[in-house]
């Protein structure tokens, strides 16, 4: 072992032996990635076929804390990627991994960041084919940074848009919501609550695939990261110019969480998800995708939550209380209450 | 979720509002001529909106949204005072998160963290008292905003702070009283109130009889509330019938939170180290009096606006409020929110012109965020 550090410093960003040897130890022989080039050279088959169509993403990860129950900064680095590349119809195949590091992190923590995102790649499907690291001065990074950007292949017959949504097609999600924004909320330690929620963190390229298999006719599907599956209904309520109908009482919640909620003054419908989607199918298909998402261990909890509704362009929600009312997108960020 | 999911049972609800219904009938209010019931607290707002209430109930009852959210009436002068302690050197600046957004003449608190002074949001004065321990070369300033619900853990605070001789910790206090903004709204000429709801958590501390004026002296029905959707409709129904039987009293809906005289602990806290300042300002209604608490001169070490030199210390500026803004009248209840001319169009949750949009307690807020209004599409 050439790396003796415990700490990285800025010699290890510094372009001589110290960086080599943090690369290779810590990051390249742990990914493996093809070949010795500066660059991936990539191969799919997927592409020969007619119509299929590259897709390419990319998303830049910062997390605090940077591990917490259920997964850390570099789980959700792999799966957010994926995720972005799944819900648009493509199958995930390669990703790239950046790192911004900053002086005086633990290598230890490098090296289980970099074991977890291993770990979720190989899980995914995904291989981590090219990747950077940068070192930063104290207090010019919140320890680390990571980037990841993702290319797959949509298949040809597969098309996936927020504007096909039309009225009566059915809004399913796959398990309960706003595990993973609790969590980050219980594991900053400042409030002082204490809980046994864990993210939901969890690449869904299975399970996204499985849906299109028996529910071909699938129209749209949205991660639901921040914001919540408020701000993705109103993304593609927008898009598909009709209004979207939900049931509070349909809607799939912990009681943790919503009791973390309640004591916060915080919409759980606005809560932050890692391992969440929304899809919209033909009623026809509705039995058929839910079967397969809940055949999944990421899909297990899966629900059908509303439907595109034709009448006016909003997201409405009725409340078990039997009122009406919108579901708008979120202002900013959500602010804990006072009272 | 126990203590909570039986409060919002929809049939419990339906038999609430089906008894509403025949009093309300009883009593002759109609959609043209409805009894009008203020909700004092802005926790009770939002919980009309969110259960959509106001559209559940009788047609001839009309929630009339009061002053009670502590975001929405701080006044514009005060927004900017905290940004000027905020950006003293040294200075850790905290504040709970719904304040973070509030305007100020020139910016939001928001904004000043942005621009490079250190404010920080906290959960409760605590966490600003541990932030002073570990800072001490700092000078930690929190907050201190909202009603006789949070003034305790500030007094709290400071008593800690006093014990530990803690020289770096202070709070620039604007707490504020329910009962004196009630007293003058019901002594505005324009007042057309027929009971009220309220504020549950308020009267954890206070209890109900700080209310009895209200019943006493203008003769007006008043129920102390819970904040479920049950809570608030057998609240409505119990002013209601008060109405109906020729009754005015405070009565006591919240009774499993709510004892009949306060929390004797908090009460002693806020008296030991607060007292009522002659006068206070609430942005849209403008000054109060005695509806302000002000630090003792036994804790001055601990009070910001001496340590500063700021605010009510130094006599008052003037602040105009934004051209336009109705927030007032929407307060006294002579205007509804859509009838406000900025409401959507100068004034959205996004760049709030008013007090009452920029909290979500605020009445126009919940009005914009849960659709009450936007059956009218906002005007480009």
């Amino acid at each position: 072992m050439a790396l003796r550090d415990e700490r990285v410093t800025l010699a290890h960003g510094g372009g001589g032996k110290a960086m080599r040897d943090l690369i290779e130890e810590v990051f390249t022989s742990v990914f493996a990635p093809p070949g010795m080039e500066d660059q991936a050279r990539l191969q799919a088959e997927a592409l020969a076929e007619p119509g299929a169509r590259l897709a390419f993403t990319t998303d830049s990860y910062v997390v605090t804390p940077i591990e917490f129950p259920g997964g850390d900064i570099g789980k959700i680095a792999v799966c957010g990627t994926v995720n972005d590349l799944a819900v648009g119809g493509a199958k995930p195949l390669w990703l790239s991994a950046a790192f911004i590091i900053e002086e005086g992190t633990e290598i230890a923590l490098l090296r289980r960041i970099v074991a977890t995102m291993a770990r979720e790649a190989e899980a995914a499907g995904v291989k981590i084919v090219t990747g950077d690291t940068k070192v930063v001065g104290r207090g010019a990074c919140d320890g680390v940074f990571v980037t990841t950007a993702g290319v797959g292949v949509i298949p040809g017959r597969v098309e996936m848009a927020a504007g096909r949504v039309a009225p009566g097609d059915v809004a399913i999600v796959n398990g309960v919501l706003g595990d993973h924004g609790a969590t980050i909320l219980a594991a900053r330690g400042d409030l002082a609550l204490s809980s046994a929620i864990e993210s939901d963190c969890a690449a869904l390229g299975h399970l996204m695939a499985d849906v299109l298999a028996v529910a071909p006719g699938a129209k749209a599907a949205r991660d639901l990261t921040r914001g919540g599956l408020a701000s993705a209904l109103n993304e593609i309520a927008e898009a598909a110019g009709c209004g979207i109908e939900i049931a509070e009482d349909a809607l799939p919640l912990r009681t943790e969480v919503v009791g973390m909620c309640e004591i916060l003054g915080l919409d759980p419908l606005y809560l932050a998800n890692e391992g969440r989607l929304v899809v919209f199918v033909p009623e026809v298909e509705a039995e058929a995708a839910l079967a397969a998402m809940r055949a999944r261990p990421e899909g297990t909890g899966a629900v059908i939550v509303g439907r595109a509704v034709e009448g006016h362009k909003q997201v409405r929600m009725t409340t078990a209380f039997g009122g009406q009312r919108i579901v708008d997108m979120l202002v900013g960020e959500q602010l804990p209450r006072i009272c | 979720m126990k203590f909570a999911s039986e409060f919002r049972d929809p049939k419990a609800a339906k038999v609430l509002l089906a008894e509403i219904a025949k009093v309300a009938d009883r009593i002759g209010a109609t959609k043209d001529k409805p009894v009008h019931i203020m909700e004092v607290c802005g926790g009770h707002t939002h919980s009309i909106f969110r259960y959509g209430l106001d559209k559940l109930v009788h047609e001839g009852i009309e929630f009339i949204h009061g002053p009670g959210c502590p975001v929405c009436v701080l006044p514009r002068a005060r927004v900017d005072e905290c940004i000027e302690i905020a950006e003293r050197e040294g200075v850790i600046f905290t504040t709970f998160g719904d304040a973070m957004r509030v305007p100020g003449m020139k910016k939001s608190l928001l904004q000043a963290k942005a621009d490079g002074a250190d404010i920080r949001m906290v959960y409760s004065p605590l966490d600003a008292l541990e932030l002073a321990r570990r800072n001490p070369e700092r000078e930690v300033v929190f907050f201190g905003l909202g009603f006789e619900t949070t003034t305790p853990s500030t007094a709290l605070a400071i008593q800690q702070a006093a014990r530990e001789g803690l020289g770096n910790f202070s709070v620039f206090c604007n707490h504020i009283t329910v009962p004196e903004p009630i007293k003058a709204l019901l002594d505005d000429p324009h007042m057309c109130l027929d009971g009220f709801i309220g504020p549950g958590h308020v009267s954890m501390v206070i209890g109900i009889h700080p209310y009895d004026f209200i019943a006493q002296d203008y003769g007006k029905p008043i129920a102390v509330a819970g904040f479920e959707p049950l809570d608030l409709l057998q609240s409505v129904l119990m002013v209601l019938r008060q109405i109906a039987e020729g009754r005015a009293e405070v009565e006591n809906q919240y009774a499993r939170v709510v004892p009949e005289h306060g929390n004797p602990v908090s009460l002693a806290a806020i008296d030991d180290v607060y007292e009522t300042r002659p006068s206070f300002e609430w942005r849209g209604l403008g000054e109060i009096d005695k509806s302000g608490l002000r630090i003792r001169a036994q804790y001055e070490a601990y009070d910001a606006e001496e340590k500063f030199g700021i605010g009510y210390a130094t006599g008052r500026r003037e602040v105009e409020e934004a051209e336009g803004c109705a927030c007032g009248q929407v307060m006294t209840g002579r205007m509804k929110p859509v009838d406000c001319p900025q409401f959507g169009r100068g004034c959205t949750p996004e760049m709030p012109l008013g007090a009452l949009m920029v909290s979500s307690e605020g009445a126009c807020a919940a009005y914009w965020q849960y659709g009450g209004a936007r059956a009218v599409e906002p005007a480009e």
